[in-house]
């Protein structure tokens, strides 16, 4: 089962342009950060959002195509959607929720009762059958609305930032139970989120959408190793540059060459961890060959590590002690100078 | 072919010429009396009384009068409930005894005018009424005044008199609303007075009661207690029962007093 | 906690406003005589005209729904041109005279009205004179409030529930019923008493239009403006009865009419 996406629309602000393929067998995330489109992206995918060119088939069949002006609507389509607020119901029963889909698609009221009672059993909310939405906890609430879009047996499963209503130690536990019934469902599972632990944590594979545009896609390691947009690389917590290569040496935009071991040419980009940046007083002698004067505009004490900000020609974020920090009497708006060896920039083709 | 502003004009003549009646100055140009009266009159007296009033007031130029036209009993409660009247001229003798008998009346009243009923209907009588029995007709909307309105009494007596069953669509509260909605063409027929019809003119039709089973109105006049302008209020009594308004009267198809 | 002290300037108009709404209901309450209360009340033509009242403006009532419910649907999701012209004008009988709207409905439901003509000549039904021409005079009064009342209702409701009900697999029919409905089913309720509180108190239109019959158009308030003429002592108690129904519905709904939307 397969669902095959490609999607041009403009709605507001965003200007929208994805494509995406997904297979049963992998839960996909979409990690971006806020106004990327995530959001508008899943609901379109919905039917529930009109998009001005493209076309969306799941399993082979056709759910909307703009060329061949088919729609199929929002309620004929086998899908299962976990909106960010849940949107439960809140006349209605915990049960009555669960079991609307159900309902909806002309399940005998008796029938549809029992399989939301065994759907409330599976997430834990046995005995909550009666109670109202209003009553129930955060996490509770969650449950339910994962269970009411699950038990109509829906081909497609979208949720849209499942936990980010939790608060921080409810999420963790919830985390896991979905992790469980994501692995459970036999279809197509795509999440939204813009946490990228929950997109880890969640999803086999991560698509990077930013500005209505992919950035990148790939396993979280793949991602996270070799990021390809900032935003990313601020995610993961890296330095990220981007350049021409021609043997050693990587061409930034601005004019500045990095030294680098390897033998790539064509454009890069290039990775650097903020502990393999070394910080000084003065000019340092010695092998590094990429070596810059900075300023440091912001300090922040992380554990037992420091990050430090520094501007300059090439901006970076270096990590080191705090030990280290005393020493070189450095304070934000300090003058400082960075260096970082070839071999510890790692370079991909961009 | 009656002609409502060719009549409306005879009685302003008519008054011109006939001069002021009644008691006061003799002398028509030099009437001293002065003041402000309302006059409660049945609705049934409506275009008469507004040309006697004219006529009182060119006799009397620093007279003014206002008129209030209702349903009898509109203007009884009214009257009761402390309404501002200084004369009332009821279209029959049992409303004037309620107001007698409660206490708001000043001096006896006198009969002015009589009236007889008559069977209202469209104009060219597209539902062919020849008398009280076809009003009974199947199919027709037939409409009446309030049992409490004088009009609506006298209709009751004329039709058992004729020995006619009949059940009205609606019981208005005037003679006059019978007549607009005989005019709207919302009802076939409704039986009010010939005076009633006299001022409609052309836009209604009038099909005669015999006199067998005709009912005659006396339409009694009275000063209200309280008013302020008793000379006036009584001068405009007695220019009503005289001899010239009388005869306005008369133009206007009333029967006279006695 | 410290009360602030209300300032002269509102405190003396707003009890004399107080006072012209509150003494003429305290004139009802001691005038009434209410010894006679129970014979003005259990009399034969006050039983039908309370039985005609409430037959009519229930009746006005459901009408009202069934056709107010759509419009106001209308007017809070649909764009279509004119159509701040067309919510105007079926807000209009807020305003009007009702005796104007009673003409109204005469000129185009009559018999020799617009519609009303040929209602005749086809099928020889007239509308004055009859029980439907009441609740139809009712209705065009009243419906206006229930309209106005769910149309706020829909403009405020969180449509993203349908949306929700729409990914569950429910037709457009079934969101309507099980969900939108319900959603705003306390502007429906409120908006369904305006109405039949303003469908009862009706009488301009109602006799214009209607006429006035004991037992066919004679509704409450027709009884009472008649009963003034003959007898008095039960109009006041009608009266009495009217207002304190009115009074009812309003406190019960003041939150509501008030408050939301």
């Amino acid at each position: 089962m397969t669902l095959e996406a490609s999607i041009r629309l403009a709605l507001g602000p965003l200007d929208l342009e994805m494509e995406l393929t997904i297979d049963e067998d992998e839960v996909v995330a979409l990690l971006g950060p806020n106004g990327a489109g995530k959001t508008t992206l899943l609901r379109a995918i919905a039917g529930l959002v009109p998009f001005r060119s493209g076309h969306v088939v799941l399993d082979g069949k056709v759910l909307e195509d703009t060329a061949t002006r088919q729609y199929i609507p929002t309620e004929r389509r086998p899908i299962g959607f976990v909106f960010q607020d849940y949107l439960l119901f809140p006349h209605l029963s915990v049960l009555d929720n669960v079991a609307f889909g159900l309902r909806a698609r002309g399940t005998p009221r008796r029938a549809a009762a029992d399989k939301a009672v065994e759907w409330l059993d599976r997430v834990g909310l046995k005995g909550y059958a009666r109670a109202k939405p209003s009553e129930l906890s955060g996490g509770q609430r969650q449950r339910v609305a994962l269970a009411r879009a699950l038990a109509p047996d829906p081909r497609l499963l979208l949720l849209d930032e499942p936990l980010s209503a939790l608060d921080v130690t409810t999420r963790a536990e919830v985390r896991r139970d979905l992790k469980h019934h994501l692995g459970s469902f036999q279809g197509i599972r795509l999440l939204v989120t813009h946490d990228p632990l929950e997109a880890v944590a969640l999803a086999d594979r991560l698509i990077v959408m930013e500005g209505g545009r992919l950035m990148q896609t790939g396993t979280s390691a793949e991602v996270t190793e070799r990021p390809r947009s900032q935003y990313v690389a601020d995610l993961v917590g890296v330095n990220l540059v981007r350049g021409a290569a021609d043997h050693g040496s990587v061409r930034l935009t601005g004019g500045t060459a990095i030294a680098v071991a390897g033998a790539e040419s064509g454009e890069v980009f290039a990775v650097i961890h903020p502990r393999a940046v070394a910080l000084y007083r003065r000019r340092p002698e010695g092998s590094p060959r990429n070596v810059w004067p900075g300023r440091a505009t912001n300090i922040e004490l992380m554990g037992n590590r420091v990050r430090v900000r520094i501007d300059g020609e090439v901006p970076m974020v270096a990590e080191v002690t705090p030990a280290a920090l005393k020493d070189l009497e450095l304070i934000e708006g300090g003058e400082v100078w960075l260096s970082f060896k070839a071999t510890d920039v790692m370079v991909y083709p961009a | 072919m009656r002609n409502r502003f060719v009549l409306f004009v005879s009685a302003i003549l008519l008054a011109a010429c006939g001069g002021t009646g009644g008691t006061a100055s003799g002398s028509p140009s030099s009437s001293s009396l002065s003041g402000y009266i309302n006059v409660f009159a049945a609705a049934s007296l409506t275009a008469s009384f507004n040309a006697l009033g004219i006529s009182f007031h060119q006799a009397h130029p620093g007279v003014g009068v206002n008129f209030n036209f209702a349903g009898t009993p509109t203007l009884v409660t009214q009257i009761e409930q402390g309404a501002p009247a200084d004369v009332f001229a009821s279209a029959d003798t049992a409303n004037m005894t309620k107001l007698t008998t409660d206490g708001f009346t000043s001096g006896a009243s006198q009969i002015f005018a009589r009236n007889q009923l008559e069977i209202v209907v469209a104009p060219g009588n597209p539902k062919g009424i020849t008398g009280l029995a076809d009003l009974a007709k199947p199919g027709l909307i037939y409409i009446s005044e309030g049992p409490t309105v004088p009009a609506g009494t006298y209709s009751l007596q004329a039709l058992a008199t004729a020995g006619v069953k009949v059940t009205p669509k609606s019981l208005e509260t005037s003679v006059t609303a019978v007549i607009s909605k005989i005019e709207l063409g919302e009802a076939d027929a409704g039986i009010v007075y010939t005076t009633d019809i006299q001022a409609a003119g052309n836009k209604v039709q009038g099909v005669q009661i015999p006199a067998a089973d005709n009912v005659i109105a006396t339409y009694p006049i009275v000063s209200v207690k309280g008013t302020k302008y008793p000379d006036v209020a009584t001068a405009f009594i007695d220019y009503v029962v005289s001899a010239t308004g009388q005869s306005t009267l008369a133009t206007f198809g009333f029967l006279s007093a006695a | 906690m410290r009360r602030e002290r209300v300032p002269i300037v509102v405190l003396v108009p707003a009890a004399i406003g107080a006072a012209f709404f509150i003494l003429p209901l305290l004139g009802l309450i001691v005038r009434s005589p209410w010894r006679d209360a129970i014979t003005a009340l259990t009399a034969p033509e006050t039983v039908e005209a309370l039985k005609l009242s409430l037959f009519a403006s229930l009746s006005a009532t459901a009408l009202g729904l069934v056709l107010g419910v759509p419009l106001a649907w209308m007017y809070a999701r649909v764009e279509f041109p004119g159509r701040d012209l067309l919510r105007a004008l079926t807000t209009l009988p807020m305003v009007l005279p009702p005796v104007v709207g009673g003409i109204a409905l005469l000129l185009a439901f009559g018999r020799r009205g617009l519609f009303g003509s040929w209602l005749d000549s086809t099928f020889g039904i007239t509308l004055p004179f009859t029980t439907a021409g009441v609740v139809m005079a009712e209705t065009f009064v009243a419906m206006p409030f229930l309209i106005l009342t769910v149309e706020a209702g829909l403009r405020t409701m969180d449509r993203r529930y349908e949306e929700a009900a729409r990914a569950l697999g429910a037709s457009r029919w079934r969101v309507f019923t099980r969900v939108t409905l319900p959603l705003i089913g306390p502007s429906l309720f409120a908006g369904a008493v305006l109405c039949w509180a303003r469908a009862l108190g009706e009488f301009g239109a109602t006799i214009t239009f209607a006429g006035n019959f004991p037992g066919v158009t004679q509704t409450m308030p027709l009884a009472v403006y008649l009963l003034l003429e003959t007898n008095q002592n039960a109009s006041f108690i009608l009266s009495l009865v009217l207002l304190l129904i009115s009074l009812v519905v309003l406190v019960g709904l003041r939150d509501r009419w008030l408050g939301s939307a």
